[in-house]
């Protein structure tokens, strides 16, 4: 398939279900979705279109929106020469969307990283211990209110 | 007056001993490494200043070159590094990062390796070129041969 038959395919049959999608250079299909529709979608990329390697999940914090955290989920296909990104908006009360655990075993370290750095917990993704982090760090180092100068020495300074 | 002379002398002569005799243990974590390796190799030869001999086992060796940025999780692997090493010891540190963290500000840098270790030379530069690191080599020798350690002062 070339990228213009899978983009026009993947906008008929994704596009409805999960609202807008706009081309990012030529090259990646961006999907704005709700949090629910997130396993739904990524689902279908993976069986009907192809999607088998999940490149990346991570987050953006725009501390001024009342749905403060966006997910930003990454796809590659083997067979396509189109990339698919998936944005995902989240309260900061409740920053939670489902795991894809289930569907990409990759997804587990990095869904873990995302937790370390943006504290969105992953439901379905029960091993979310600090994977770049350690034990006892406190917040989420990304999140614009983590103050840029704050460290959490493991061991106690001389000085 | 005697005795004066002879534990002067001897200090002198230890220290001499002590000073090309410099078994180096690398920690190496960052982009430093390759200037390390530089100055390791032919066109440099740190063996000319007696310390060619990089040990890969801290309890064998007596000179610590801290080369790279040091990351708060690695903190207690180089404090635990540096108190298997037997004495006397000395740490250098090789870069601006494990010298204050350099560049970096944030969670996960810390600024610089004499927050956990005691650090006898600094060496900066983002990388230091490997005339600077000869120097240091240098200045670390000359802080040797002024040394008094306890063992040669202290009567036991």
């Amino acid at each position: 398939m070339s990228a213009a038959t899978v983009l026009e395919s993947l906008q008929q049959q994704i596009v409805p279900a999960a609202g807008a999608a706009t081309l990012s250079h030529d090259s990646c299909l961006v999907f704005q979705l709700a949090p629910d529709e997130l396993v739904r979608t990524v689902r279908r990329l993976k069986e009907e279109f192809g999607y088998d390697l999940f490149l990346d999940v991570t987050a953006v914090d725009w501390p001024a929106d009342a749905l403060r955290f966006e997910v930003v989920h990454h796809f590659a296909s083997s067979r396509q020469p189109l990339r698919v990104r998936l944005k995902t908006r989240v309260a900061p009360a409740d920053p939670s969307v489902d795991s894809l655990v289930k569907l990409y075993g990759s997804a587990a370290f990095m869904e873990r990283e995302c937790h370390d750095m943006y504290g969105i917990v992953f439901r379905g993704n029960h091993d979310l211990r600090p994977i770049l982090l350690y034990e006892g760090f406190a917040g989420h180092p990304l999140r614009k209110d983590y103050p840029k100068t704050r460290e959490q020495p493991l061991v106690p300074y001389r000085h | 007056m005697g005795l004066d002379f002879y534990t002067g002398k001897l200090a002198d002569a230890v220290n001499w001993a002590r000073k090309f005799s410099l078994f180096s243990y690398p920690f190496v974590t960052a982009c430093c490494g390759m200037e390390y390796m530089s100055v390791a190799a032919p066109k440099y030869d740190i063996a000319r200043f007696g310390a060619e001999f990089p040990r890969f086992s801290p309890r064998q060796a007596d000179l610590l070159i801290i080369v790279g940025t040091i990351t708060e999780r690695q903190g207690p692997a180089l404090r635990r590094i540096y108190e298997q090493m037997c004495e006397p010891k000395w740490v250098v540190a090789f870069g601006v990062c494990a010298s204050t963290g350099g560049f970096y500000q944030n969670y996960s840098t810390m600024p610089g390796a004499d927050q956990i270790v005691p650090v006898d030379v600094y060496i900066p530069g983002c990388p230091p070129r490997p005339e600077m690191v000869i120097d240091g080599i240098m200045q670390l020798q000359d802080k040797i041969a002024r040394a008094k350690h306890p063992i040669l002062t202290k009567t036991f």
